[in-house]
């Protein structure tokens, strides 16, 4: 698959908000309460809306890039391995408990919120018309999930014990997450990662919750070392299309 | 001669598969509709991303035309600008609200209590959660009559 630094960032966007979607729609029939597991699948289908988005931008550009018409967006979601995925890291962590789903969100959102701001103004007119249409969806998601992590935090006992718990399991994959995936991205990611910052460090001194001081932080996702948890949601989500190639509804 | 015109008013008529009572006009889904020599082309743009009524909506355009004889039909999706619920009409939120579904609307951008009840008119109301049954509508319950309802959130 014959890719350009421009095509593997559109992936690289694609894959993260599938990744996080399935992630999110797993929890699907299992939510504390019905409203929500409802919001959380309401959040899952629109990062595979975003997600549907980027594949479809990229498999054009690749297509365009080949002079073929063999990519697509579900050939591009089912049929690349693990060292082919670009997502973050922190989108492929297993659901744990239900604070842990709750923060893994808001520390994706409040990435993702400054991102699509940034992208909105892209030279890709497709990409910043993706990001501006996507924006006003993660602005309920950021919302949303912020709430909860006060709520969680500055709550009982046991869901501030839980809250803490999640912050020590996520924290070494945030710092991935404002990382300049094309070198001139580093400017504008900065500027991401300062909003990023503030967003957390607000949201976090409402939570009573404190930010871990000189953790390690992980990284790998960008260029295709994942952790051990993609392979099996890989298998799962990509097991009927390669078993029944082409399948439909 | 076939024009523009003419299909709009055959699509006037179709409607959302999830809120029936709204066309897809009142919706502000239809944005153009182009003939060309080699066929029409019907501009459409999706509410949220991953509305799973898109599908539906593309072949409900598809139908309608195909019985008008037109076989040819090509459905682009725009993107650009993002669909807003400030292109919901009139007509179209007075229906909403007919239906039992509180109408967008500028004071409630924000998912917060009070939006009117569209039973009873009170608005003491509460927000139950700012997700509800599809992507466009957060969940609420009037303190006064005691229904629950959704509120089209204003998007």
């Amino acid at each position: 698959m014959p890719s350009t630094p421009r095509i593997d960032y559109l992936l690289h966007l694609a894959d993260t908000n599938l990744i996080l979607s399935h992630r999110n729609s797993e929890w699907c029939g299992h939510g504390p309460i019905l409203e929500q597991d409802i919001a959380l699948t309401n959040i899952a289908l629109d990062l595979l809306g975003q997600a549907r988005l980027f594949y479809q931008h990229a498999a054009q550009a690749l297509n365009a890039t080949a002079g073929t018409d063999t990519q697509t967006e579900d050939s591009l979601a089912y049929w690349r391995n693990e060292r082919e995925f670009r997502n973050h890291l922190i989108s492929e962590q297993p659901n744990g408990h239900w604070g842990q789903t709750i923060l893994r969100q808001f520390l994706f959102s409040a990435y993702q919120h400054p991102l699509y701001t940034w992208l909105s103004a892209s030279e890709d007119r497709e990409l910043a018309a993706i990001a501006a249409k996507s924006l006003k969806e993660t602005t309920y998601h950021l919302r949303w999930s912020k709430e909860w992590v006060i709520r969680l935090g500055d709550g009982t006992e046991e869901s501030r014990a839980k809250m803490v718990d999640a912050v020590e399991q996520l924290w070494t994959y945030t710092a991935e997450l404002t990382d300049a995936f094309l070198p001139e991205h580093a400017p504008m990611m900065q500027t991401v990662a300062n909003q990023w910052q503030q967003t957390v460090e607000d949201v976090f001194q409402q939570a009573t919750l404190p930010i871990p001081a000189n953790a390690y932080m992980q990284r790998g996702g960008l260029t295709g070392i994942h952790t051990e948890h993609l392979g099996f949601l890989l298998a799962e989500m990509q097991y009927l299309q390669r078993s029944h190639p082409g399948a439909t509804w | 001669m076939l024009t523009s015109s003419t299909i709009q008013q055959w699509l006037s008529e179709l409607t959302d598969p999830e809120i029936p009572v709204l066309t897809l006009y009142d919706l502000g889904i239809i944005r153009d509709i182009v003939v060309h020599d080699s066929g029409v082309e019907v501009i459409i743009t999706p509410t949220y991303n991953g509305c799973p009524a898109m599908d539906m909506i593309a072949s409900q355009i598809r139908l309608c035309l195909a019985e008008h004889g037109i076989q040819q039909v090509r459905i682009t999706h725009a993107l650009s600008p993002a669909w807003t619920t400030d292109w919901m009409t009139e007509s179209g939120k007075e229906k909403l609200r007919e239906y039992g579904i509180a109408a967008p609307e500028k004071r409630f951008s924000e998912p917060m209590d009070g939006v009117p009840c569209p039973h009873c008119g009170s608005e003491h109301t509460r927000l139950l959660s700012a997700f509800g049954s599809t992507a466009c509508k957060a969940l609420y319950q009037c303190q006064d009559c005691k229904e629950p309802f959704d509120y089209f959130k204003c998007h």
